[in-house]
C-alpha cells in the first residue's frame, strides 16, 4: 500500500466517522461546533500518528498474547502527554476541550487501526496511516459540527477566538434567525451525521455508475 | 532449540510487559514535571481574569489574589455541601474597602448546579456578575454566560451591574415572571431564575457582613464551621 492510497483509504474510504462508524462517543459529543469539533480532532490526529509510529517501531517487541494492554498502555501516556501539554500551552483550547481528551483513550478507532494497521507495518507507514484516519475524522467532524452550528445558531466559526485570537465568528444567516435547537441537542448529531453517510454512500453510488465496472460491460457482450 | 516452557514464555511476557509500563510512566511523569509550571501559571492568570471581568481594575489598587480570608461553607453562597472553605478576595483603594470578590453557586440551574463569581462593591451594590461554569442548554439557557449570549450590546448578566438593595427592593430581586424586577428570556426562565437567587443571597450575604469580612487580617476564617 502506498502512502496516496493510504490516505485515500482514511480520507474517504475508511473514513472513521463515515463509514467505520468506530468513536462515534467523541464525534457526536463534541461536534455542536466547527471550532470545537476540529480541535478534538487535530488532537485526535496527533495522538494517532504518535501511537501508531510508536507502536510499529516497537512491534518486534510486543508479545502477541498481551498486545492489547501494551497498545492501551501506549494509547494512554500519549494521551495523557497530549493533555498535560495542552493543558500547559494551548490553556483557553484545553479549557473547551478538556473533558473530550480523555476521551480519546476510549475512542476505539486509534485502537482498531493500531491493531489492524500498525502492528503490521513500517513506523513511517504506520504513522501516516494514523494521521490519515485523524484527517478523515477533521473532514467527517467539520462537516458534522458546520452544518449543526448553522443549522442551531445561523453562525459559523463561534469559538474561533480561543483558537485564533482576534478571529471573529461569522453570522452566515440573518440575525434575525431564531435558531433550530435540536441540531445543537444530542439528537441532532444523530440525524445529521444518518444525512451525512446517506450522502456520502449516494456519491459513492453515483461514482460507481459513471465508471461501470469492467465485469458487467464483459458479461453483456458474452 | 528445545519448546520454551510455559513459565519461560510466562517470565518474558511480564517482563517485557513491566518493561513497557516502568517506561511510559516514566514518559508520563517528565511530562507532568515539564508542564506543571506552565500549568499552574495559566490556572491563576485564568482566576485573575475573571476577577478582572467582574471588578474593573480602576477600581482597587491592592492585590486582591493575596488579600483573601477563607470562608467556611454556608448556605447563602449555595456551598453547603462543600467541605473546603472558599477564597474572598477583597480589594481596596489606597488602604480603604472597594470591593469584595467571592463564588457564589446557583444549586437550582436547569442543568444542575450553575458557579458564579460576583463583585460586591463597598456601597452594597453589585458591580459585576460572571458564570463560572455552567450546564443549562446550549443555545437556550447558556445565554447567562455573556461569551454565549446572543445580544453583546447588553448581556443579560449584566443587568445586576450597580444594583442593590437601595435600587431594586430585597423583595423584587428576582424575574419578571416571578413578580420581580430582572428579565429573563422566554421559555428558558429557570437558569435565570437560579442565577437570579443566587446573586440575591450572595449579596444579602455581603451586605449583612460586610464590616467583619473587609475588617479580618487576611488569610484567617469566616464562619463558625472554620478551622482557626
Amino acid at each position: 500500500m502506498n502512502f496516496r492510497e493510504i490516505a485515500h483509504n482514511g480520507i474517504w474510504k475508511q473514513n472513521t466517522g463515515l463509514v467505520q462508524l468506530l468513536g462515534l462517543c467523541p464525534i457526536l459529543a463534541v461536534s455542536t461546533t466547527f471550532v470545537n469539533g476540529v480541535s478534538l480532532a487535530l488532537a485526535t490526529i496527533l495522538v494517532m500518528a504518535l501511537a501508531s509510529g510508536m507502536v510499529a517501531s516497537v512491534r518486534s517487541f510486543i508479545p502477541r498474547e498481551v498486545r492489547i494492554p501494551v497498545f492501551i498502555l501506549i494509547i494512554a501516556s500519549l494521551v495523557t502527554m497530549v493533555d498535560l501539554a495542552m493543558n500547559a500551552w494551548l490553556h483557553e483550547l484545553y479549557r473547551v476541550l478538556g473533558i473530550f481528551i480523555p476521551l480519546i483513550v476510549v475512542n476505539c478507532i486509534v485502537l482498531a487501526r493500531v491493531e489492524a494497521f500498525a502492528a503490521k507495518n513500517t513506523p513511517l507507514v504506520a504513522a501516516w496511516d494514523g494521521a490519515m484516519m485523524g484527517v478523515g475524522m477533521v473532514v467527517a467532524i467539520a462537516v458534522l459540527g458546520g452544518l449543526r452550528e448553522i443549522i442551531g445558531t445561523g453562525m459559523l466559526f463561534s469559538g474561533i477566538e480561543m483558537v485564533i485570537p482576534g478571529a471573529q465568528a461569522l453570522q452566515l444567516l440573518p440575525e434575525r434567525y431564531p435558531g433550530f435547537l435540536v441540531a445543537i441537542l444530542p439528537p441532532g448529531a444523530f440525524l445529521v451525521l444518518g444525512f451525512m453517510i446517506a450522502g456520502r454512500n449516494w456519491l459513492d453510488a453515483r461514482a460507481a455508475r459513471r465508471v461501470p465496472p469492467v465485469q458487467p460491460v464483459v458479461q453483456a457482450h458474452a | 532449540m528445545s519448546e520454551p516452557t510455559a513459565l519461560r514464555v510466562s517470565l518474558r511476557t511480564a517482563f517485557i510487559l513491566t518493561v513497557f509500563t516502568v517506561v511510559f510512566t516514566t514518559l508520563m511523569a517528565t511530562t507532568y514535571r515539564a508542564t506543571k509550571p506552565a500549568i499552574d501559571a495559566s490556572t491563576e492568570a485564568e482566576k485573575m481574569k475573571l476577577v478582572d471581568e467582574v471588578l474593573p481594575a480602576h477600581l482597587y489598587d491592592n492585590a486582591p489574589l493575596t488579600d483573601t480570608i477563607l470562608v467556611a461553607p454556608r448556605s447563602e453562597l449555595g456551598l453547603e455541601d462543600r467541605d473546603d472553605p472558599v477564597r474572598l478576595l477583597r480589594a481596596r483603594k489606597a488602604g480603604v474597602a472597594a470591593a469584595l470578590v467571592f463564588e457564589a453557586v446557583a444549586p437550582d440551574g436547569y442543568g444542575g448546579k450553575i458557579r458564579l463569581m460576583l463583585a460586591v462593591g463597598a456601597d452594597n451594590r453589585v458591580i459585576g456578575v460572571r458564570v463560572v461554569s455552567h450546564k443549562e442548554t446550549p443555545g437556550l439557557g447558556d445565554y447567562i454566560d455573556p461569551r454565549k449570549d446572543r445580544n453583546k450590546a447588553a448581556p443579560w448578566i449584566r443587568q445586576f451591574d450597580n444594583q442593590g438593595f437601595e435600587q431594586v427592593p430585597l423583595t423584587h430581586w428576582k424575574v419578571k415572571k416571578d413578580g420581580g424586577h430582572f428579565d429573563a428570556r422566554a421559555g428558558a426562565t429557570i437558569s435565570a431564575r437560579a442565577v437570579t437567587h443566587s446573586v440575591r443571597r450572595a449579596l444579602q450575604f455581603a451586605v449583612d457582613n460586610r464590616d467583619r469580612l473587609y475588617a479580618l487580617p487576611a488569610q484567617s476564617s469566616f464562619g463558625k464551621e472554620a478551622k482557626p
